[in-house]
């Protein structure tokens, strides 16, 4: 008889919901008549990720100790439950989006089962506490995702982006896997926590191991120089979707990158701080210069979440617990901004039956007085303007990054800014400077589309992305507890 | 909770007023009313401040960050009441012109407007570096929409340069707070002082780009040219002090040391602004271009004055800022009235405007010589003092202020002519209106806090920095190089009245 080892059913509890949201949104798929059939599915994903979220919470709120369960397969953190918390917030707003989007009724089902499923794979991805499972969340999480970017394959951007994906983060995972496979050459250990007492701290196969994991989170991640396929993505996916991965899974590979290089690392610190500085203005460099010529504005975001990935990094490079209340701290808001942005753009393409592009814009912000005032609070956090979560983020980011020592990388950041903001005001400029098509002949139109989940969506990342301005002191003491489990 | 109250007002109104369904008229009698109770509730603080005292007051502080030491943190200086009270008085008269004008979108308009007030008041009142970048951000969220959607043809230019320029001054000035802050603490009543040239520039930088001074001027002529005139009141009458405040309360205070190693540098861009923008002024081909190169001109006066840093100078900028925020925003609005009667600003189109408008006539006059600062004006006594000041610095600074003196009265008096007298304009029909009530009592309550301060300059310039005010047996009999160096630990004690 095979001895199992003790299963903490908590931990576990925010991925199985959401496995269990997949499989209920697949049988209803199947089960459910035709008419029912989007509805029973959304609300079995939505229910799966609220789920997930309470979940998470009650874990964050009775880990107070940081220890590895299942047989050290998991860790029951705080960080890992943190994580989990801004994936499911992420996911259920992203959930809200998704329903209006146009789809054919014969896959409307296993959409919902998709998103779900992509997130239950970034929790246990953010908990993971070995090189095994660490690479079973990865894969889970792709997976879905790869298929949800291709899932309208009536579109052949669609096909084109999740393609593309697939064959990136397919590519991506393997170097990822085979750098765990050097690191367990050189220690002889799966497990994240023992692997840095067992080998001198020069070790070639351990290094080379290292790089490699760094390179495949740097992918899953989208920073430069390893972001090629994200603007085709964010592109062609549906665009709930691509704020989804803008939002999560860039948060979670950045997540789990900084707690695989502390945990599991910690003795060549100065060799993955200085690349994550390279790394970093890579990122802005590329971000902030990609971003400023696009005139579709999805390819500008993905350009734009580059650039942020290059913020997130200066918080890894300060390898200090200021660093990691930075990096998670940064998160919210950037998640919260990163799917009502999407959803703005899912709306307006909505209602044009086409591409939202800069030129399109015009007139946005006159058209629909609130949605105009969201997209602007949104854009201003992504400038790191002041009242916005995004701000306040920044200064995070930039007094950790001063801190550990990188002036210079400051004014590689603050430079950056001052690009980024060509981009994020050319939206502001287009939505209320630019004229639009002829106001009054639109005033005596119907009036716009109204989506209710869409605008509930909105509301909460506007709550979100403003409340962590006023009120960032709750948020940072969940990013001090959070990241006073990390061995920093 | 005062300062907090007088921050938060505006923010009730911008709100209120952007939800409220009516008319554009009722929208902007609306905001109207919430400047005219922000002006009470300014004035109901001027009658509860101590001037005696060099502590600061109506203090409030809460921790925000407290990870990073950075709190809310909230309170009125001497001298920051008054650029508070110009901040109100001018945003008043700017609100009732656009009321008068009817600016379409009034929701989103009146909204913005009482949202830069919060912003500007923010920024006199901030005692936490965070707070204060926080504050002199949100100033540029409205600004820029404010220029970009209700300006004039070339807004869109207008607003990349204004952005350009201003915004790298404050990033980097953000990237210097953060360093600063770090290392020596956010909170401005107990950080360390820096000798760090470095940081000093950082900040430096800044300010010099808002105020704007000599070489960093080049967004101005755009900005205030595109702008709708109360608009550009607002940022030539107000938002360029702020930068003036930000040298007076943070670069100079905090940063001693590399303040007195560069006071050169910084006079010589003071006085090299002074006479270029003075030139600059007597050749521009349009009102705006005079009003605009003047005010360029001025700040650097004031800029003088604040970088010699003596009991005089100091005392002499911080009248002079409420009398060229007074002056320059009138001139503004004047120049807006003028251009919807004749639909253009270029002076060589313009002119007898004079015959059969005496009410037009008359206060363009009344505003053009007090900024020309005739003897018993306003102007005259905070140029003055700021001279003499700068003259117990050193007598070779003076110089360019005298001819700037020469000068201004030069461009003030050619605008004049140019507007009013000579044959009348082609752009001027003949029955052009003269002033209506409403454009008179906004111009005319402008031009009355001026006379009051004529008549009194000492309510600015003695009820400012609260140490100054000891008796003359400390300062008399001493060399001028001493009474600097007392002007100098005033200002510092001053401002940190706390920490003492």
């Amino acid at each position: 008889m095979i001895r199992t080892p003790a299963i903490d059913w908590l931990t576990l509890a925010p991925s199985l919901a959401l496995l269990a949201a997949t499989i209920a949104s697949l049988m209803a798929a199947v089960l459910v008549p035709e008419r029912w059939r989007k509805n029973v599915s959304w609300f079995f994903c939505l229910a799966g990720y609220a789920s997930a979220f309470t979940a998470a919470a009650v874990l964050f709120e009775r880990s107070p100790h940081a220890h590895g369960v299942i047989a050290n397969a998991l860790f029951r953190d705080r960080y890992g439950a943190l994580a989990a918390m801004i994936v499911s917030g992420v996911g259920l707003l992203t959930t809200l989006v998704y329903y209006g989007e146009r789809s054919t009724v014969d896959r409307v089902g296993e959409r919902f089962a998709l998103l779900a499923s992509a997130g239950g794979g970034m929790i246990f991805f953010a908990q993971s506490a070995n090189l095994l499972t660490l690479f079973l969340g990865l894969e889970w999480l792709s997976i879905s995702l790869y298929v949800l970017c291709a899932i309208e394959r009536e579109r052949p951007e669609a096909v084109e982006a999740g393609f593309k994906y697939l064959i990136v983060g397919g590519f991506s995972s393997a170097i990822l896997v085979f750098g765990s496979a050097f690191v367990y050459g050189a220690s002889g250990t799966l497990n994240l926590a023992q692997i840095a007492g067992k080998v001198p701290s020069g070790d070639l196969l351990l290094v080379t191991g290292l790089a490699m994991i760094l390179v495949g989170f740097a992918f899953k991640a989208s920073v430069a120089p390893f972001h090629a396929w994200t603007p085709d993505v964010y592109q062609g996916a549906a665009t709930p979707v691509s704020g989804f991965m803008a939002g999560a899974t860039k948060a979670v590979a950045l997540v789990v990158a900084l707690r695989v290089l502390t945990v599991s690392f910690p003795n060549q610190e100065h060799l993955w701080t200085g690349a994550a500085a390279v790394l970093a203005v890579a990122s802005l460099l590329v971000g902030n210069l990609g971003a400023l010529v696009q005139r579709d504005l999805k390819r500008m975001l993905a350009y734009s979440s580059i650039s942020h990935a290059g913020f997130l990094l200066l918080a890894v490079t300060a390898a200090s617990s200021l660093g990691t209340r930075a990096l998670l701290y940064y998160l919210i808001p950037y998640g919260a901004a990163s799917v009502g942005v999407f959803a703005l753009v899912a709306l307006h393409e909505r209602e044009l039956g086409e591409p939202a592009t800069l030129d399109n814009l015009a007139g946005f912000g006159w058209r629909r007085p609130l949605n105009g005032i969201a997209l602007w609070i949104f854009m201003l956090s992504f400038a790191g303007f002041p009242l916005t979560g995004g701000f306040v983020g920044k200064v995070y980011v930039f007094a950790a990054a001063y801190q550990a020592g990188w002036t210079w990388l400051l004014i590689v950041g603050a430079v950056a800014t001052l690009v980024s903001l060509g981009y994020y005001l050319a939206v502001i400029r287009a939505i209320y400077m630019r004229p639009g098509p002829d106001e009054k002949a639109a005033a005596t139109e119907e009036p716009p589309l109204l989506d209710r989940m869409l605008s509930t969506a909105v509301l909460a990342a506007v709550v979100v992305t403003v409340g962590s301005f006023f009120a960032a002191q709750p948020l940072i003491d969940l990013a001090q507890h959070a990241a006073s489990q990390l061995p920093l | 909770m005062l300062t907090t109250a007088l921050i938060c007002l505006p923010l009730l109104g911008a709100l209120s007023v952007f939800l409220l369904p009516a008319p554009g008229r009722w929208v902007g009698s609306f905001a109207l009313f919430f400047s005219l109770a922000e002006l009470a509730l300014w004035i109901s603080s001027l009658t509860r401040f101590d001037f005696g005292s060099a502590e600061i007051q109506f203090e409030q502080q809460h921790s925000w960050i407290s990870d990073l030491g950075i709190s809310y943190h909230v309170g009125l200086f001497g001298f920051s009441i008054w650029l508070v009270g110009l901040t109100v008085v001018v945003m008043t008269a700017a609100i009732a012109y656009g009321l008068w004008v009817g600016r379409e979108r009034a929701n989103a308009y009146y909204a913005l407007m009482l949202f830069l007030t919060a912003a500007i008041v923010g920024v006199f009142t901030a005692q936490d570096l965070i707070l204060f970048y926080v504050a002199y951000e949100a100033m540029m969220i409205p600004l820029y929409v404010l220029i970009g959607v209700w300006g004039g043809a070339r807004r869109l230019q207008a607003t990349f340069k204004f952005v350009a320029y201003t915004m790298a001054g404050s990033l980097l000035m953000f990237a210097t707070i953060v360093v600063y802050g770090v290392s020596h603490g956010f909170d401005l009543a107990t950080a360390q002082q820096s000798g760090s040239v470095w940081l000093f520039l950082g900040f430096a930088a800044a300010f010099a780009v808002k105020a704007p001074l000599f070489p960093l001027h080049g967004w101005l002529s755009d900005a205030y040219r595109e702008s709708p005139p109360e608009v550009a009141a607002l940022l030539s009458g107000v938002i360029s002090k702020v930068a003036m405040f930000g040298f007076l309360r943070i670069a100079l205070t905090q940063f001693p040391g590399p303040t007195h190693d560069l006071r050169a540098l910084l006079l010589a861009l003071s006085a090299v602004g002074l006479v270029y923008g003075s030139l600059l002024a007597f050749r521009a081909p349009d009102i705006r271009g005079v009003v605009a190169y003047s005010s360029l001109a001025q700040m650097s006066l004031i800029g003088l004055g604040v970088f010699a840093q003596n009991e005089l100078s100091l005392s002499g900028s911080v009248l002079q800022m409420v009398n060229h925020g007074l002056v320059s925003a009138a001139l503004f609005l004047l120049a807006g009235m003028i251009e919807i009667r004749t639909s253009t600003s270029t002076l060589s189109r313009l002119g007898g405007m004079s015959r059969g408008r005496p009410i037009l006539a008359s206060l363009i006059i009344a505003t053009g010589v007090i900024s020309l600062a005739v003897p018993g004006s306003n102007a005259f006594a905070g140029e003055f003092l700021i001279l003499a000041g700068v003259f117990q610095r050193g007598w070779g600074w003076a110089i360019p202020g005298l001819v700037a003196m020469v000068l201004a009265a030069m461009y003030m008096l050619r605008l004049v002519s140019a507007l009013l007298h000579r044959e009348v304009g082609e752009a001027v029909p003949a029955k052009t209106p003269d002033l209506r009530l409403p454009e008179f009592c906004v111009i005319g309550a402008l031009l009355a806090c001026m006379l009051a301060l004529s008549v009194w300059p000492a309510a600015i310039s003695k009820h400012s920095f609260a140490c100054l005010k000891q008796p003359a047996a400390t300062t008399a009999g001493v060399s001028n190089q001493t009474k600097a160096q007392i002007g100098l630990s005033c200002v510092s004690a001053s401002v940190h009245g706390k920490a003492k």
